[in-house]
Order: structure tokens, then sequence, then C-alpha cells
């Protein structure tokens, strides 16, 4: 952070009061983890145990990461797991393709390098013992502004044979978001990835044709990333002037 | 004089070169007092055509403002006389943002936005929702608002066949569809205002259970309906299935097997007509789906007039599930006991609309000075999900509808994705439709039944 930010902290920045130690607060993680996704929105109103609702404790936003799993996941995880570390193996994907694997809400996610994404689809799709036939959907995520690995190009894959749902989730930089396109293994990613460049600016490499489909050819920015307004004009209703939501006060 | 100066060269491919073109038959200017003046002398019209006959690529634009395209969708076909060589499908003309909307609301004032996306099944958007939110919060619902929730989406299921079968009879001609299927669906329309207070839009199903309880007459209601539907069900079959031009101008159209399905990712009717069971109530159960018992139609065929038949049986599969709905109600809340989620009034419809029950305003503003700052937090707040991301489907009238939700920890989502069926299966359509001729190309599109209000968000 540059030198004006001390003198003037943005809310939850570095520097403001939410970093401040004295009221117990967690500043960002002090081990930097493989995969960040973004803030963790605490304190303001929502203080939770203290019973202080009054707000001025200021607003808190710890860098949050997804808790690794470990063994046993529990339920189909664990057979679901070695059957794909296996399957990996076979076709000469290393392990450590696999950054983090998390399991939240009775979800299993695979936090996955870029570089191995298509062999990866590939296997999961083609291997007897996994059959992800379909890939449901593909969605960009931006996780705000100031985080590292911003964007994530997430892909949630189903397998009917098996009747199983998983995750597989890229991160990558805003300066080079690249990330090798599964329109190969999956034709039905190519309307999802089209979607996810024109809101995200996530380009994927080898696409058959990567071009905007929701705004208009000649449209300018991601309207999707956090850095992009929502726009918007204040309204009047019964004499008084209702701003636009982005403007609006925000309680978190 | 280059070639580009033959305008009909450029816009159509017709030869228009003058044979030896030193000796040009077109008209020379003849200087006037007015100005120049051009006598125009043609050459003869059938050489025009037998120069243009040897090639008959067009390309034509359907759309957006077709009335037979099923909303605002823009094919661009590549035709060769009638038979579409290559076609393509343009979207993003009702893109209203409402994704990115959601990032600007509170948790539960997403549900009405999302229910305006597929217009014609909100119910299936609301439940997609909180269902995501639901997981998110890792909250169960009561069980009197699980089978409302059920009742409620299956008769929108059915109201949202009853469209596929008038806007489809439409664009193919049959105007006496669109007028029963239209009429069909008012009695839908009808019910559901009965019910949830609005024809469309309702933001009923909120994230913990519903807005409100039924009115007390529901249950004459939806049995009188479903009468109602006894009746009119098989005028369709007496209409359409029995008809040899609807057999005619749907059978062995739009085929798409299986294969093709899964690789285009295609769900709901479409896949089924290719030969797999695959329901998301059958092999995902949600929301009790699990205990009723209702069959799930499929057949081999992967064509339109498969499509059709499908949804015919889906509307009285979804009969038999109001039934047993309208069997397992037992009194109970619809709405999760956690206060911090569940908004603290019930909800009464007076005269002038729907608004806070006259008790609870009176119990805020007269007694607890703690419930009323509790209900202007959580109204204008709303409550916190804690962080994660999840993935949740229903199936609706279209196929698998998901919600990929991510949360940051806030009183907002940090990103709502919409896996829209419409979205997804309309990738379909050049698998489905070249080769073919032009007028199946809408036989194709209503067979898909897109809604691009779900298609665009």
């Amino acid at each position: 952070m540059a030198d004006e930010d001390t003198q003037n902290p943005r809310t939850g920045g570095e520097n403001s009061s939410a970093e401040r130690a004295e009221s117990g607060l967690e500043p960002w993680g002090s081990e930097p983890a493989r995969v960040v996704a973004g803030h963790e929105r605490r304190g303001m109103f929502g203080v939770s145990g203290s019973g202080d609702t009054s707000g001025y404790g200021g607003l808190r936003l710890p860098a949050y990461t997804p808790p690794p799993a470990e063994r046993p996941y529990g339920g189909w995880f664990d057979d679901f797991a070695d059957e794909f570390y296996a399957a990996l193996g076979e076709n000469g994907i290393p392990a450590e393709a696999v950054l983090q694997v998390t399991v939240d809400r009775g979800e299993i996610t695979f936090y996955v390098d870029r570089d191995h994404l298509v062999a990866m689809c590939r296997v999961l799709r083609d291997d007897e013992g996994l059959r992800f036939e379909m890939c449901s959907s593909v969605s960009g995520v931006d996780y705000g502004e100031d985080v590292p690995q911003r964007l994530h190009s997430v892909y949630h894959l189903l397998s009917m044979t098996y009747r199983r749902r998983i995750r597989l989730e890229v991160t990558m930089d805003v300066d080079d978001p690249h990330v090798p396109s599964i329109v190969e293994v999956y034709p039905t990613a190519d309307w999802h990835e089209r979607e996810a460049y024109d809101m995200f600016g996530i380009v994927y490499d080898g696409h058959p044709a990567l071009t905007r489909i929701l705004m208009p050819d000649d449209w300018e920015g991601h309207p999707q990333r956090k850095d992009y307004p929502l726009g918007g004009i204040p309204v009047e209703y019964k004499g008084a002037e209702i701003p636009p939501p982005e403007t609006r006060r925000s309680y978190s | 004089m280059t070639t580009s100066d033959h305008i009909a060269d450029v816009s159509t491919g017709t030869d228009t070169t003058p044979e030896g073109s030193d000796s040009a038959p077109y008209a020379e200017p003849r200087e006037t007092t007015e100005g120049p003046v051009y006598t125009v002398s043609g050459g003869d019209w059938d050489d025009v055509l037998t120069d243009a006959s040897h090639d008959e690529r067009m390309v034509i634009n359907m759309g957006p403002q077709h009335p037979s395209t099923h909303g605002v969708l823009r094919l661009v076909l590549e035709m060769e006389g009638e038979t579409v060589t290559q076609l393509r499908s343009v979207i993003g003309y009702l893109h209203t943002g409402i994704e990115k909307n959601c990032e600007y609301r509170t948790w539960t004032q997403g549900v009405t936005f999302v229910t305006r996306m597929d217009y014609l099944s909100p119910l299936f958007n609301e439940m997609g929702y909180c269902l995501a939110v639901e997981k998110l919060l890792e909250l169960e619902v009561p069980r009197r608002a699980q089978l409302l929730r059920v009742l409620l989406m299956e008769i929108n299921r059915i109201g949202s066949h009853f469209v596929y079968i008038a806007t489809g009879g439409m664009e193919l001609g049959a105007t006496t569809a669109m007028t029963l299927g239209f009429r069909e669906r008012e009695e839908v329309l009808h019910l559901l205002e009965h019910l949830t207070g609005l024809r469309m839009n309702h933001a009923f199903i909120r994230p913990g259970g519903l807005a409100q309880d039924m009115p007390d007459d529901f249950v004459e209601k939806v049995t009188e309906f479903c009468k109602v539907m006894d009746e009119r069900l098989p005028l369709y079959d007496k209409l359409f299935t029995g008809q040899p031009i609807w057999r005619n101008r749907l059978k062995g159209v739009g085929y798409l097997p299986l294969d093709a399905c899964l690789a285009l990712g295609i769900t709901g009717p479409v896949l089924r007509s290719a030969g797999v069971a695959w329901d998301l109530r059958k092999t995902d159960p949600y929301s009790c789906y699990d205990e009723f018992d209702f069959e799930v139609p499929t057949s081999t065929d992967a064509d339109c007039w498969a499509r059709y038949l499908l949804r015919v049986e889906e509307m009285r599969q979804s009969l038999r599930i109001i039934r047993q709905v309208l069997e397992k109600l037992e009194p109970g809340p619809v709405m999760v006991e956690d206060r911090k989620v569940a908004w603290p009034a019930q909800l009464s419809v007076s005269s002038d609309g729907m608004g806070n029950s006259l008790d609870h305003v009176r119990k805020i503003m007269g007694q607890s000075m703690e419930s009323l700052i509790h209900h202007f937090k959580l109204v204008t707040e709303g409550f916190r999900v804690p962080p994660g991301q999840v993935y949740s489907t229903v199936e609706s009238p279209r196929g698998e509808l998901g919600f990929h939700l991510v949360s940051d920890g806030g009183t907002r989502p940090m990103r709502v994705h919409v896996r829209e069926p419409s979205f997804v299966n309309l990738q379909s359509m050049p698998a489905m439709s070249e080769g073919g001729l032009v007028a199946d190309v809408i036989a194709a599109v209503a067979s898909i039944d897109p809604v691009m209000g779900g298609v665009d968000r």
C-alpha cells in the first residue's frame, strides 16, 4: 500500500480502524495461504458475541481462505478422491495440480492449477470410475479489488452415472486473466465461457470464438467485476430523492 | 467502373457485369439544364435470373423482433433455398444485469430480482435461490413450507407448459393452440394470484420458508383447479395429439440424440426426450420430493413431437403431485423459527394490500422497543450469511436451474450466478436445425421453449 493510504485509510483497508489491534481485530492472515477467496465481512453492526450493536467497531475485512479439508472428508468424497487421484496418476497428471481441497456444506471443491485443467477435465469425463458426463455450469467470480488472485473460474461438473457433483476452481490474477478453455472436452462450456469473458474479462485460451455474448460487441469493460460501477440514477418518489442503489448506505 | 460499383454484386453475389464491359449498356448521363439525366435501360431480366441462380446462398437475420423466435432471440441463418446450412443464435437483447444487481441488495431482496429472470416459472427461480441461501445458512425449512413450495412449483410448472403449447403452437401457425393455452394459463395465474397475491413475480418463497401462509380457502381453490385441469387436459390430446398437421410438423424435427444432449449440457424435457429419465426431483430430491409418487415420462424419439408429448404428460404428473400435497399438508409454521432470519411479522392481507399484521405493528410501536429495533435492522440491513459458496439446483420446467452463490459473510451476496436451462439449451439450436428446412427451425426453437428473460438475465 502506498503512503497516502496511511493518511486516508480506506474503510476496512490497511491502517483503518479495523486494522488496529486494540479491540481484538484480526489482520490479514499471517501465513499466506495458497488459495485466498476474498474478504470475510465482520464487525460493524454484525458483531457477534459482545452484544455491541452500535457499529462503532468499524467494518473488518480479514482475508478469508476456504479451510482446506483433511481426510477423511466423509460421505462419498473419500472414495471419489481416491479414484480421482489414481486416475490423475494413470494419466500422468501430477497430484500437485490439485492445490487445495475444500469440503464445505456438503460440497467438495478442488482448487486446481490452470495448466492441468483441460487434461483433468478429460480424465474426469472419461475415466470409468469418475464419469462426469456433464458440465453443469461455468461461472466467473471476482473476489474484490485488493485480493490476490481475485478472479476465479468455477466449474460445476455432474456425474449422472454416480449422481455426484464436484466443483473445480481456478484462480488467476487480474493482470493475467488467462485460463485454458474446456470447450474441447465439454462443448456446453462454449456459452458459459463467453459469458464469463463478457462479464469478468477472463480469457479462455483455445475457445473457438471468444466474443461478448450478453453485452454489445463494442462494450468497454467487464460489467460484473467489482470495480465496475452498478450505475443508476436518483429517483424521486413522493417528494424524496432515492439515490441509486450503489450510493445508498450499506450496513456491511 | 469497378466491380464494387455494382451494388447487386456486393449484396447478393449476383453477377451483373455486362459481357464485354466496354460496350456498357448502361445509360450515360446526359447533361441538361436541370442537371445530369439518366435514361435507364435494363438488360433482359431472364439473363439476370440465370446469372443469379448459380449461387443461392443467403444470410438471413431472423429476429430479434420476429414473432416466431420465442422472444427477443435473433437467429442468423445461412440458407441455400429453403435449407439452413448454418445457424447462429445471438442473444443478449434482454440482458438486465440481475446477477450484478443482486450484489447490491440483501439476501432477502435478491428474491424479488431472481423471480423476474425466467418470467414463466418465477417460483422455480425463487425456489432455487432460496434453496441455495438456505444451504449457505445450513437451515432446515419447516415441513409445511416445503410442501407448500412443492404445491406452488407444480402449479407453476403446469402454467409454464401451457405457455409452451400456446406460443409453440402460435409459432407453427396453430392459433387455436394459443387461445387454448393462454386460457388455461389464465386459470393458473388466477390461482397463483389467490395463493401468493401476485400473478407473476411473486417473491413469495423467501429464504427460510414462505412470505406468509396460504389463505383459508386455498384447499378448495386448488381442488377446483385440479378438477378444471382434469377436464381440460384431454382437450389437448383431442386437438393436437391426433392431429396430422401438428404431428407432421413436429415428428422427426429437431432431432437431438442423447450423446449430443450430454455434450451440450441439455437438461429438462429435451434430455428426457432422448431417453434418460433425468429429473432432479427424482435423482436429487429436494423439498420432500422423495415422498411423492409420480412418474418421469421419457421417450427415445428425441424429436419435437416427443417433447410435446412429454410436456403434456408432465402436466398430468404435476396434477398428481398437487393432489398428494393437499393430502400431506398439516398445520404448522411456514417460516423457520430462527428470528435472525425470519422476518418478524406474519404478513397479513387487508383492504389496502399486503402488509405487516396489525398485532405486530401494535407490539413494536407500543410495547417492545427491542422488537422494533430488531425488525428495523432485519429489514433494512438483512441477515448475515457465513462465508463460502454453494451450488444448488432445482428441476424447472425447462431443465436444471442452478444457483451458484458466493457469500463473504455480509448481508449481501458476493456473487449470484444462475445456470439457466434456457441459456444452456439454446446452444443446441445449430445441432437441431442445420441441414433442415427453415420452417423446422421454428419448431426446434419452440421445442426447447427458451425464455429470453432467463437466457439473458
